[in-house]
């Protein structure tokens, strides 16, 4: 070892490698244009400082997010039969599913996950847009149904953030047959008396819609989320004609009555707190009782000894 | 007859035998039907040469068939006191389902099945067969009905799909269908499907969710579209062979993955060539199928239906 491979080549590495973070760093809004400080943007969910754009929210960020002190226990998923029907395009299945794995570091396209929102016990799943469009598959299925069962077995709520582009068509008829198979994990929930909740973000379409995503006892949407069974594209090309503004998205579902309430991201913890503690017939949250995940220790128990007071 | 495309040699061989025909009639002198019975004979072997082996993309054809007998032909041929019940009781009336009360063998039931009409006019009545949030609904509360007087419900699945429209868009196309599978999933009396045609996506999951699911020999299930899947996936709506294919959407295919419970047999060269037949071997199974699940508590049914859909897909194509 000599100076030379301690001192001048990290030193070169790091000069070449400085190249890369950049671009990292700063993310432009799709919508506004507006360049975005990484911190800046996660420290405000991912929605877009200037024009308040919700942007993708990864299941384990939006978890973090949204448990009490970021603290969540994962649950597992039964992993179901990889690649049921040999399917292959011009790529094989396997190889698609492992590409996804490498670019978004998760096994599948849904997390679930356990813990506690304001101090309610929860379970909850989230579909991650990111891993080949959400598409929901066995694996999909055998989460939603894993989760039904533990909140079953906990007596607790389940709250679902969905984000897809549909059924996954590499799986063929059984991306089809998970239409039926979450509808049934759902009808656990109902009869065993729990509350199931439903975030509908950008976007939620296809099969997904069309079971699991509208079957909650409340419907809340993300802003300008698109949610529709038909894409818009499908259908100016069946009725040629355009499709008026906002078509298909969260306020204009709001319009017509298939949602509750479209919420700001910032807004939704504290709402699926107030929702989840109503329906379970629980007393209010006491502000100092919800320890924001990004609150320390320090101002939390600053803040239960004002409410003390 | 309507030939497709891949009959087109058939086409020919029973045109140059209807032609010696008429040559026949014309000239009173003329022996041809020794020639005529050769090329009859010849026809038929080639018909059941081509009909043994389809290949996934031509049984998406011979499922869409014009000829093939529809809901309506079914229920007129197979039920009695046939007594439709219209509408959802919010919106409208959607002719492209059609249901109502019937007798199978004396036993009043509920039949609800995707109609897609006929010629021009009636497709354009039925909509193709293709279902607004208000069809969705007419089926649920015709489950519902069915359920609460504990009438065994018969569906009949033919259908490109859900129809993909501004308007059904607007009045919930998704959650009407959502509604529609749940319902399915909840009602305690037998609930036995035929697929008869197309089992197009999610506009058919709304109806096929059942005990036990038949599938005539040549009709099909599938998630998406052979053409939409080659467009997206191959970028060219023309690859839909290899799509189809890669889909397994095939009555036989869907035996294997255990989706479909049975296969309806149908007559040398599809239902199209024999509708009669094939409508009465949909009615023996339709009885065969209700004939087990009536013995049947009505929490068992629905225990036993859960849990078929629950397991569904463990094996893949092993199974």
């Amino acid at each position: 070892m000599n100076w030379i491979s301690n001192y001048v080549r990290p030193k070169i590495n790091s000069l070449f490698s400085r190249r890369e973070v950049p671009e990292n760093l700063w993310t432009k809004c799709p919508e506004c244009g507006t360049m975005l400080f990484h911190r800046e943007l996660a420290e405000n969910l991912n929605v877009c400082t200037n024009c308040d754009h919700h942007m993708a929210f990864k299941p384990r960020e939006r978890f973090k997010a949204l448990f009490d002190g970021g603290i969540f226990t994962e649950i597992d998923v039964p992993q179901p039969i990889a690649d049921p029907l040999q399917f292959r395009d011009q790529k094989k299945y396997p190889d698609r599913l492992k590409a996804a794995q490498k670019a978004t570091g998760e096994k599948e396209a849904m997390l679930v996950a356990e813990g506690e929102i304001g101090r309610t016990p929860i379970v909850a799943a989230a579909q991650d847009f990111s891993f080949m469009g959400g598409s929901m598959g066995m694996y999909v299925g055998n989460a939603i149904i894993a989760a039904a069962e533990r909140a079953v077995e906990m007596k607790r709520p389940l709250i679902l953030f969905s984000a897809a582009g549909g059924a996954r068509m590499q799986e063929g008829i059984l991306s089809l047959m998970q239409m039926p198979r979450t509808t049934v994990a759902v009808r656990m929930l109902k009869e065993a008396g729990l509350p199931y909740i439903v975030v509908l973000t950008h976007p939620t379409t296809g099969g997904v819609t069309a079971s699991y995503a509208m079957l909650g006892d409340v419907h809340i949407a993300e802003p300008n989320a698109l949610i529709c069974f038909a894409g818009p594209r499908v259908i100016e090309q069946t009725i040629r004609e355009k499709l008026p503004e906002g078509f298909q998205r969260a306020e204009y579902l709001l319009d017509h009555g298939m949602l509750d309430r479209v919420t700001h991201r910032k807004n939704l913890r504290d709402e699926l707190i107030t929702i989840t503690r109503m329906l379970l017939g629980l007393p209010p949250a006491i502000k100092g009782d919800l320890p924001s995940p990004e609150a320390d220790a320090q101002e939390q128990a600053q803040e239960q000894a004002e409410t003390g007071k | 007859m309507n030939y497709l495309e891949f009959e087109k040699p058939l086409a020919e061989i029973e045109g140059k035998a209807e032609e010696l025909r008429a040559l026949a009639r014309a000239n009173e002198e003329m022996d041809v039907e020794k020639e005529a019975e050769a090329l009859d004979r010849k026809a038929e072997a080639l018909l059941r040469d081509l009909y043994s082996n389809l290949s996934p993309w031509r049984k998406c054809q011979v499922a869409r068939h014009p000829d093939r007998p529809h809901c309506r032909d079914y229920i007129e041929a197979l039920f009695t006191e046939y007594t439709p019940l219209a509408g959802d009781r919010n919106f409208a009336d959607d002719h492209a389902v059609m249901g109502g009360l019937a007798r199978l063998d004396g036993i009043p039931l509920m039949v609800i099945g995707h109609e897609k009409g006929h010629d021009t006019k009636s497709r354009i009545e039925h909509n193709f067969g293709m279902a607004r949030p208000e069809g969705y609904r007419k089926a649920i509360r015709l489950m519902d009905l069915a359920d609460r007087f504990g009438l065994p419900i018969v569906t009949l699945v033919d259908t490109p799909g859900a129809y993909p429209g501004k308007g059904a868009e607007e009045r919930g196309q998704s959650e009407a269908i959502a509604r529609s599978t749940e319902k399915c999933l909840t009602v305690k009396v037998p609930l036995v499907s035929v697929i008869i045609g197309e089992g197009g996506s999610g506009g058919a999951v709304a109806f096929a969710t059942a005990d036990k699911l038949a599938m005539l020999e040549h009709s099909i299930y599938s998630v998406i579209s052979p053409e939409g899947c080659a467009s997206i996936l191959w970028k060219d709506a023309e690859r839909m062979r290899e799509a189809a294919e890669a889909l397994r959407l095939t009555a036989q295919d869907l035996h294997r993955l255990g989706v479909a419970d049975m296969i309806i047999s149908e007559p040398v060269g599809g239902a199209q060539r024999n509708r009669e037949a094939t409508i009465e071997a949909v009615g023996r199974a339709i009885e065969q199928m209700l004939k087990g699940l009536m013995k049947k508590s009505p929490d068992q049914l629905l225990k036993e239906r859960r849990q078929k859909y629950l397991r569904m897909g463990a094996r893949g194509l092993a199974a």
